[in-house]
Parts: C-alpha cells; sequence; structure tokens
C-alpha cells in the first residue's frame, strides 16, 4: 500500500501512456482483420493477407501513398534548409527586424489548419493557380517552416558558442565555421527538425483538403473511404509508418547515447 | 560577426519570403474575399463591393457552432492539462535513467496517422463495440445507450488527439524545476500537496501557459473529431461548417467571413489570456 502510494504518480503517468496508446494498438490489430464486409470496422478474422499484398483490394491506395511519400520528403527538404538558415540567423546574429522575424514564425504555428489551408485556397483561386501537386507541396513547406525553426533553434541554443569562436579566432572565416563546426554539432536537431516535417506533412489532412484540387494524398484517401468503408490494408500503412517512425527515433537515441559515451571515454 | 551586415537578412530572406507569400497575403487574400458580394460564384466571378454583410450573415447564422467549438475546445484542453500533468511530472521528475525512453513513447503513438487514430475510437466507442457493451451491463450507460456520435465522443477525440501538444510543454517546464526545492518544502513541513501547489505549479506555470493555447488553438478549429465521431445533431463544429462552405457550396465570401471571425477571435482570447497569465502571477 506504501508502494503504491509512494509511486503514485509514476503509476498514473504510465496509465496516462497506456491510453495514448490503446489506438495504435487497434490499428495495429486492425491491420491484421479480415472484415466480413466492407462496412465493418470490428476484428472479424485474423490474416496475414493485408500485409502480403497491401496494394490489392484498394486499388487507389498504393498511390496516394506514394503522392504522400513525394510530397512529404521535398516539403522536409524545402522546409529543413529554410528553417535551418533562419533559425542560424535568429540565434547567432543580433539585427534589426528580429522581433519581426520572430512573430512570422510564431503566427503559423498559432493558427487553426482551417484558417490557414481557407485562406491559402483564396489566394491561389484568385490568382487563378491551378491546384494539385504543387499547390500542396507549398502549404505543407509553409507549415513545417516555424516547427523546423523552433527545434533547430532549441540545438543552437544548447551549443558551446565558444566553439564557434575558437574556430573563428584560428581564422576560419564564417563558411568554414559553419560548416566544419555549426553544421556538425547541429545534425541532431536538424535530423530531428525533419522527422517532425515529415510525419507533419504526410499525416496533414485538413491544410491538404484545401489546396489538393483533384490530388489525393494517403490522408485523403483515408478520410474519402471513411464515408464508403475503410479496406483494412489502410491501416497496414498506419502499423507500418509507427514501426517505422519508431525505429528510426530509437535508432538515434541509441547513436547519441553511444557518441557521449564515445566522448565521456 | 558585425563586418557583414547583410548576412543575416541573406539566410532569413528564403523563408521570410515564403512565409509572407504563402502565410500572410493569404490572410489579407480572406479578408478581401469576406467582402465580396455574395451574389457571385466561382465560375462567374466576384465583385469586390465591401459588403460587411458577410460578417452579419455568417454570426446570425452560425453563433451556435462557434460557441460549440470553444465550449468542446476549452472542456478538451482542461481535460488533456488534467491527463498530461502527472505524465509531463512523473517523466520530467520520477523518470530517472528511463527519461528519454519514456519520452519518446509519449511521441511515437502520434506518428499513426490522426485520421487512422480517430477512427480507431470509432472502433472503440462503436455502439457494439465491447466497451460499450461493458459500460451498459455496469449500467454506467443506460440500455442501448450511445457514445458515438455524442458530443462527449467529439471532446474524447479532441482531448486525445493533442495530448503530446500539452505533455510536451509541461514536461519542458516541469524539467527545469530544481527537485532541492521540493525536498526544501517538506523539510520545512509541508505536506506534499501543499509543496506542489506552492512551489512546483507555480513553477510550471510556463508550460501550463504554452501547453494549453497549443491544446486550445487546434482544437476550435478541427473538424476531424467532430466529422467522425460526431453526429448529424449537436456535435458540427465551425471548422466543419467553413470547410463545407468552402468545398461542397462553394460560398466563398459567406466561408471567408467565417473563417475570418474565428482567427480574429483566437488572437483576441490568446492575448488576454497570456496577459491575464502574465501578469497575475498565477498562484
Amino acid at each position: 500500500m506504501t508502494w503504491i502510494r509512494k509511486n503514485i504518480i509514476m503509476i498514473v503517468g504510465l496509465l496516462v501512456l497506456f491510453y495514448m496508446f490503446i489506438p495504435v494498438f487497434v490499428v495495429i490489430a486492425l491491420s491484421f482483420n479480415e472484415p466480413k464486409s466492407r462496412l465493418t470496422y470490428t476484428f472479424d478474422k485474423f490474416t496475414f493477407d493485408n500485409w502480403l499484398h497491401p496494394c490489392s483490394g484498394a486499388e487507389a491506395m498504393c498511390p496516394s501513398v506514394m503522392v504522400s511519400l513525394k510530397i512529404g520528403l521535398l516539403s522536409t527538404l524545402g522546409a529543413t534548409i529554410l528553417g535551418t538558415l533562419m533559425a542560424y540567423a535568429l540565434m547567432r546574429y543580433r539585427f534589426r527586424g528580429k522581433g519581426v522575424a520572430n512573430v512570422l514564425l510564431f503566427l503559423p504555428m498559432a493558427s487553426p489548419e482551417v484558417v490557414m489551408g481557407s485562406s491559402l485556397l483564396t489566394l491561389f483561386v484568385s490568382a487563378s493557380f491551378p491546384l494539385g501537386f504543387w499547390t500542396i507541396l507549398i502549404a505543407h513547406i509553409m507549415f513545417c517552416l516555424s516547427f523546423v525553426v523552433v527545434t533547430v533553434k532549441a540545438r543552437l541554443a544548447g551549443m558551446d558558442p565558444r566553439l564557434e569562436q575558437a574556430a573563428m579566432d584560428l581564422y576560419a572565416n564564417e563558411w568554414q565555421t559553419f560548416r566544419r563546426i555549426t553544421l556538425p554539432l547541429l545534425a541532431p536537431g536538424i535530423a530531428s527538425a525533419a522527422l517532425l516535417s515529415f510525419s507533419l506533412s504526410f499525416d496533414d489532412f485538413i491544410v491538404t483538403n484545401f489546396n489538393s484540387g483533384s490530388t489525393v494524398t494517403f490522408p485523403m484517401f483515408v478520410w474519402g473511404s471513411a464515408q464508403r468503408g475503410i479496406p483494412p490494408q489502410v491501416n497496414v500503412i498506419g502499423a507500418a509508418v509507427f514501426l517505422i517512425a519508431l525505429a528510426i527515433v530509437v535508432l538515434g537515441q541509441i547513436i547519441g547515447a553511444r557518441k557521449r559515451k564515445a566522448l565521456a571515454a | 560577426m558585425t563586418s557583414k551586415k547583410w548576412v543575416p537578412y541573406l539566410l532569413l530572406a528564403p523563408g521570410a519570403l515564403w512565409l509572407a507569400i504563402f502565410f500572410l497575403t493569404p490572410m489579407f487574400n480572406l479578408g478581401a474575399t469576406s467582402l465580396y458580394d455574395p451574389s457571385g460564384s466561382l465560375e462567374s466571378g466576384y465583385v469586390m463591393n465591401g459588403h460587411v454583410g458577410n460578417y452579419a450573415d455568417a454570426l446570425s447564422e452560425y453563433w451556435p457552432q462557434f460557441l460549440r467549438s470553444f465550449t468542446f475546445a476549452a472542456i478538451a484542453t482542461v481535460l488533456a492539462l488534467v491527463i498530461a500533468y502527472p505524465l509531463a511530472y512523473a517523466i520530467a521528475l520520477k523518470a530517472g535513467k528511463w527519461k528519454n525512453i519514456l519520452l519518446v513513447l509519449v511521441i511515437a503513438p502520434f506518428f499513426t496517422s490522426f485520421l487512422l487514430r480517430t477512427l480507431a475510437w470509432t472502433a472503440i466507442l462503436g455502439d457494439n463495440s465491447s466497451f460499450v457493451h461493458f459500460l451498459q451491463n455496469i449500467h454506467i450507460l443506460p440500455e442501448g445507450g450511445r457514445i458515438l456520435a455524442t458530443p462527449f465522443a467529439v471532446v474524447m477525440g479532441l482531448t486525445y488527439n493533442f495530448l503530446p501538444f500539452m505533455t510536451l510543454p509541461l514536461f519542458t517546464s516541469l524539467e527545469k524545476v530544481d527537485s532541492r526545492l521540493i525536498e526544501a518544502a517538506g523539510d520545512l513541513y509541508s505536506k506534499p500537496f501543499t509543496g506542489f501547489r506552492r512551489v512546483v505549479l507555480p513553477l510550471s506555470m510556463p508550460g501550463v501557459v504554452a501547453g494549453t493555447l497549443l491544446t486550445f488553438i487546434p482544437a476550435s478549429g478541427d473538424y476531424i473529431n467532430a466529422q467522425l465521431l460526431g453526429g448529424i445533431k449537436n456535435t458540427t463544429m465551425i471548422g466543419n461548417v467553413i470547410d463545407r462552405a468552402f468545398l461542397e457550396r462553394g460560398a466563398y465570401p459567406t466561408a471567408a467571413a467565417l473563417s475570418f471571425v474565428l482567427m480574429a477571435a483566437i488572437v483576441i482570447l490568446v492575448a488576454s489570456y497570456v496577459k491575464r497569465a502574465g501578469t497575475d502571477e498565477l498562484v
């Protein structure tokens, strides 16, 4: 009894963590489901078929996953580059207009997606810009950018600025210092910013829905099929993305721990 | 590093321009669209005549949905705070060497698609699910009572979906709390709960403010939970209305007015909240 009282916060915390995983367990379970009819979303019969043939049975799904992957990778690339440059400028220089830049970066994070998506739609419509792949990409880079800046800034804040000063004292110019000292130290921060960007882009529905025209991303495919009945293969993609992302994060943790050990030794 | 004054501007320019063109300009466009003559259409084009009446029409027709959105979002934010606080506290102050692993586990569920997790809740809370039958058997839920398609389900979905936005800022500010301060409170004969209320809670206030904002803002504009977990009546949120007005009815001026009001309401709420939270010392 005293043990429970002593550890009550940890127990409650772990229960909350379990609650957060409940839908993930359901998604994984349903990825092995063979439903009796298209309209049921309950577990009927166990099967490996969905994992062995994820593209059969739901013809439009795999192309939509490809679209999401392409947009995810391109928007991650764009947002990570633009965001890292911005974070570096904001943390390592003093200049007029910094406050304005910070507000400009904060606003997209404080706007509901439905406002961002709809306002961008009015821009594209009034400029007669055709909706599709490119408008989705533009929108994704836009809303990923602020999150990249926040993540990279946090890493820069934790870095010892004396390392960069030392390089400069040894006659490295700004570019050499950035390339040889800052960038390698910044790499973990950039990597987590990229991972965050990719998951934001791959998962986005609301902004995409406003600006997609007839292009169908994976979340849009899921939304569309929610009305007609969800094929179990959709859960295979969900479960696979979950496992891959988890593997990347765990691997990153292990590499980070190894490096710290190597440095300490 | 002061020799080249233009360097920071050069580094900022691409990203800042991107945000200026694809975030700020659209806001002005939205404002302009909300003043178009509503008699136009996408095909025939719109006439810009400063039709302020769009706002009156939008508000008089859709104020219940506005009210509902903010109510649902507020309840979900409070629930998320109550749920996330013990978790953040446990990870920040009790986990020791397990801290990093637990943090990964907090983020991990959110690698599964938002839509798929919400659909998973429809399976858990559905009328024929074992969870609902269980609640009926122990008479928490009346015979034939349902959870899916009720406001309760929508609030539950909102609470669940934005939990990491609450947990991570709470964790960040709790991690900075010096555990010796808690010991000091105990040494001075404060009961554990008093120590928490007088020492830890005030110190974690920046996290509480950030977490509640990061939960409330997306929750009030969300329409996925209302669409998938809600019913036909009593659960429609303002996001659903805006989405349908733009994409199904093509009523751009009304929809833009609604969108603009939502943005303005959030800016006002957030500004006054931050101001209050900043000045009243929060005890």
